[in-house]
This record gives structure tokens, sequence and C-alpha cells, in this order.
């Protein structure tokens, strides 16, 4: 095969990871801070892939605008989702957790699969075929606009975090618990935030996703696995690590469709995922676990 | 050893025991094809959860990825009978160690490098990940296109090959759900369960205490891998057919697990209850809605989920916990 299909892969994988990266810094924010593993997450991301298809075939919205409107909505999702549900568990042990996220999953999922049915949507955008090309290498624009935004959407979360007194706050919760209770922190109202903003970032990254894969109600589990994957081999509770670890993934399953079948692709997913667990369980980008 | 199993029980839950046990064997007679079937797939599934329940309730090692205990199982069974006429219980020689060596290889992995919690819970959501796409392009199982049982009308039950009616197939799982809920019993009341319960309920005492933490909780895989095993062999006897994307899948490794979970992690009845509740609800939504001609498809899983979601909310500790204080058969505070 020619050098530059492998170049184009690899570009499109880097892009595409990019947003991979973005849908598993929710998860891995949720988990760093609120210590709760989030297995809606994937299901979380088809309600906003739907809201984007829903926009745009509704009212002519491109996703890429709808971007801030679907993260904003996920925000607020998120926060509740925190306040009623979950805040009552931090304390509870993991499969109590696990059996309340999975329950949510199914039940979102279905509520999906009941309004839009089983048939797999999709957002055909204006520049939906065009492409970037410099030299022999050819990038489609969707993923180029889309990898843009999700570089933009985690500075600004990085920002968020580093800047304000709310996020300097959050991390403070997430590195000691009684100290933030002692110190007179929100504990309860924070973990809320964070889990908003966790459900931002994966909605933020479903309305880009559609520009690039198509949407169905049980599209949700496959996702939440990747973004395990990601976010453990990126380190969990790094934000460099996410979009690290899903550039890696990206790069991996579209070299693996190339050289491999496409169906066998999350295979080397998981083959990092192991050797990581392995060798290096606290990530490549994680700090050492205690 | 019978001694035992039967010191400590309440006499109360003898006398239940006794006569739950002799409604669900007299139960082929009074019930209809339909309801055999799901009392079958009840009895499966507390066969499942109970051996889930010896790696999470006993030793607090929590497998989100039981299906490859299931799919190993079944699969070398079933293939080892398509290929080369193997009966079941033969296969079954061959699907214990394996299904045993692949909980050994991820226990060990697991334990040995530290890898605990949630962790270790995605690890093992990983390999049943692994065994799925792998299974889906091995071509000696027939890939994604799947492995079919050979299916004959049968004059007769064929128990040694595992050919026949529901009815055997319905004595059968039973039995391996007696067998099942007796060795967790005599398990739970022998050296390596009360290791297990202090693993589970914290690792570093029990280290300090003398106890071989990573030789325990590897017993605990790989027993709780071959139990589960038998199970996998059931599954493809009974409904003839294997397909990846079905016994590997996330999905039915999240079915195994809610059982017991609903019915009270660590407690002996906990995966039978469980099951009854979880597939008892299941077909009572369907059958619901069926009555009232309702065919959304979607809206008995959302009950489903709204169940799991109240269930869980109000019994933390599962079902059968609070229900066995109030039949008077709590041991232990159990």
């Amino acid at each position: 095969m020619p050098l530059e299909v492998y170049f184009n892969v690899v570009i499109g994988g880097v892009l595409t990871g990019l947003v991979y990266g973005l849908m598993a810094l929710g998860l891995s924010v949720i988990f760093g801070v609120v210590r709760v593993v989030n297995f809606a997450h994937g299901e979380m991301m088809t309600i906003a892939m739907f809201i984007a298809v829903l926009a745009f075939s509704a009212l002519h919205l491109d996703p890429l605008i709808m971007l801030i409107p679907i993260a904003a909505v996920m925000f607020v999702f998120g926060y509740a989702l925190q306040v009623a549900l979950i805040n009552p568990f931090i304390r509870r042990p993991e499969h109590t957790q696990f059996l309340l996220l999975v329950a949510l999953a199914i039940i979102i999922a279905n509520t999906l699969l009941i309004i839009f049915g089983p048939d797999a949507r999709s957002v055909q955008t204006a520049y939906a075929l065009d492409s970037f090309q410099l030299g022999p290498i050819i990038i489609d624009a969707a993923k180029v606009y889309a990898g843009a935004a999700a570089i933009l959407f985690t500075v600004a979360l990085f920002a968020f975090f580093r800047l304000t007194l709310v996020g300097k706050a959050i991390r403070a919760c997430a590195d000691n618990y009684t100290g933030a209770l002692v110190v007179g922190l929100d504990v309860q109202r924070l973990y809320a935030l964070t889990f908003g903003l966790g459900a931002a970032c994966v909605g933020a990254a479903g309305a880009m996703l559609v520009l690039v894969v198509d949407v169905t109600p049980m599209l949700g589990p496959s996702y939440t696995l990747l973004a395990f994957v990601i976010v453990i081999t990126g380190g969990l509770g790094s934000m460099p690590g996410a979009l690290v670890g899903g550039v890696l993934i990206g790069v991996t399953e579209a070299l693996a469709g190339l050289l491999f079948t496409p169906s066998a692709k999350s295979m080397f997913a998981f083959a990092i995922l192991v050797l990581v667990l392995l060798f290096r369980p606290q990530g490549l980008l994680g700090r050492r676990l205690s | 050893m019978i001694a035992r199993l039967t010191t400590g029980v309440v006499r109360r839950s003898t006398v239940l025991l006794a006569l739950l046990l002799g409604a669900l064997v007299a139960a082929p007679w009074f019930v209809n094809d339909y309801l055999l079937t799901v009392l079958i797939l009840i009895l499966y599934f507390a066969y499942a959860g109970q051996a889930w329940n010896i790696m999470m309730g006993f030793a607090g090692q929590l497998s989100l990825g039981h299906a490859i205990y299931v799919g190993l199982g079944g699969y070398v069974a079933a293939t080892l009978f398509v290929r080369f006429g193997v009966a079941p219980w033969l296969g079954l020689l061959a699907a214990i160690p394996i299904a045993a060596a692949a909980g050994a290889f991820i226990g060990f992995l697991a334990f040995r490098f530290g890898v605990a919690g949630v962790y270790f819970a995605i690890l093992t959501i990983a390999f049943a990940e692994f065994a799925r796409i792998g299974f889906d392009h091995w071509d000696l199982v027939n890939a994604s296109s799947g492995l079919f049982l050979p299916v004959r009308e049968y004059a007769h039950n064929d128990l040694w090959r595992l050919r026949g009616d529901p009815t055997m197939f319905y004595y059968v799982i039973l039995a391996a759900t007696v067998v099942a809920f007796a060795l967790c019993r005599l398990l739970l009341r022998s050296r390596v369960g009360y290791f297990w319960l202090a693993i589970r309920e914290d690792e570093q005492a029990a280290r300090a205490a003398g106890i071989d933490t990573f030789r325990y909780k590897m017993y605990a895989v790989m027993i709780s891998a071959a139990v589960t095993a038998f199970a996998g062999v059931f599954y493809a006897f009974f409904y003839n057919n294997l397909f990846p994307e079905q016994v590997f899948g996330i999905s039915r490794s999240i079915g195994i697990i809610l059982g017991p979970i609903i019915g009270g992690v660590g407690t002996l009845f906990g995966p039978i209850l469980g099951a009854f509740v979880l597939t008892g609800l299941a077909e009572t939504l369907n059958s619901v809605m069926t009555a009232f001609g309702l065919d959304l498809p979607g809206a008995t899983q959302v009950f489903y989920g709204i169940c799991l979601l109240l269930v869980v909310v109000a019994l933390p500790d599962g079902v059968w916990p609070p229900l066995a204080r109030r039949l008077g058969v709590a041991e232990d505070g159990k």
C-alpha cells in the first residue's frame, strides 16, 4: 500500500481520537472527582447524538453550532442526575453503584428506542463529503472540524479547572473529601457540578461524533467500553491523559481497520487496555496509584 | 460433610427450602410449556448467579465479564459435540479446566500486578470482549455465523447426550442449581470460605492475619469460573446455537450478575431469589404489554430498568436479607 494511505488513515484516526478523548474526558472527570464509574456514559452520548440529529433534521441546525446548546442540555441532565440519584450512592459499594447506572443505561437506551425506533440515523451536512488536501494527503473536513472543536472544548474545561475558584474547589474535593468538608465546601453541589461537566463533555463529543458515525439507540455500551479503555490507558483522572488515550485508541482502531478487518479493530484497543493495566496501571499520564 | 452442610440451619429454613424444592420438583406436572421455559431460564440465571456470587459475594472480587466463562464452557462442549461427537458430560470435563484456566490467567495477571477494585472489574470486561471478538473471527467455531447443534426429533430423552424435551433440561438445571447451592454452603462453611470473607471485608487485615490472599483470590476466580462453565454447556445444549455476539457480550455478563445483586450479594439464597424476581418481572411485564396490546419495542425494558432502579434505591442490600429477617430464617445476620 502506498505510504500516503497510512498517513491518511493515521490522521483520520488522530482526529476521531480527539473526539473519543473528549468523550472519555467526561468519564475521567466524573470518576476522578465523584469516584463513581459512569456505566451509562455511552447512553448519555447517544442522547446528545439524537438531539443533534433532531436539531439538524427539524431545524437544519449544524451539529457544530449545536455543540454548546447540547453540552448545556447535557450539563443540566448530569447535574440533575447527580442530585437526584447518585449523591445518595456515593458511599455505597461499587456493585450497587454499578447496578444503579446499569439500570439508568437500560432506561435511557430503551426510551430512545421507543422515541426514535431501531434504525440508524445520520446527519448529512453540506461539508460531509468535503476534504482538505495537503499534497498527497486527503483529510475529511468533518473530522477536522470535529477534532478542532474537541481541542477547544478540552482547553476550556482545563482552564475552568485550573483558573476558576469553583474549578479549584472541585479539585480539592477530588484530592481530599474529608478536607473539603472540613473547610466548608458544599461537596454535594460540587459533585453535581462535576457530573454535569462530565455529561457536557460527552454531550459535546456526541454532537461532533454524529458528523462521522451513524447513531442507533443501542450504540451506548460499545462507547461506554471505549471510554473505559481510553481513560484507563491515558490515566484515570488525568485530563491530558484522556486526550492522549483517545488519540492512541483512535489511531490504533484506524490502523487495525486498515491492516486487518474493521470488525476486529476494538480487539486491539482491548489489548492495549490489558497491557496498560498490567504494566502501568496508573495509565500513561496518570499519577502513581497509592 | 453432610453435618457441615446442615449444622446451624434454622429448622424453619430447612422446612421452607424443602417446600420450595418440592414445589420445583413437582412443577413440570402443573405448568404449561411456556412457564416451564421461564422456569428453566430462572434456574439458569440462579445457577450462573450463584457461580458469580462465589467470586464477588464471598471473596469480594467484582467480575463484570463472567460471560467469558459461560462462553468458553458452551463453545468447548458444543465444538467437541458438533465436530467429534463427544457427549456434553465428557465435554464438560474439558470445559471446566479450560474455563478455570482462563479464570486463573485473568486472576493471576490482575492479582499479581495489583489490579484491584474498579480496575479489576474493567479488566474482566476487557477479557470477555477480547474473547467475543476472537471467537467472532475464529473459523473452527464458525466465527460470527454461529455454531449450531443438530436438532432432530427425539423419540426419547437422551440424558447422556443432552438431547430431549424441555422437561429433561428442567431437571438437569434444577439438579445443577441444588448442587451449586450446596457447594456454596459447604464453601462458606469451610476454611477457604472464612478466608474469602476476611479478604472481602478487609484485604490488608486478612494479609496481616497471615492469609495468603493471592492464593485464595485465585481459588475464588477458578472455582467460580469452573462452576460457571456448566452454565455455558447447558446454554449451548438447551438453545442449540451459539453466537459470539450473544454469549460473550457485555449484556450477558450484566444479565448474570443482576440476579445476585438484586437478591443480595454474598447471601446463599440471594442469587436464586434474584433470578426469580428478575426473570419473573421481565416475563410478567412482557405478558402485561401483550395483554394490553402494546407492541412498543423497548417499553418493557424501560419498566424493567425503572424496577431495577427502585429496588436498588429502596433495598441497598438486596431483597433477600430483609425478607430473610421477616421469614425468621436469618442466620448470622444474613
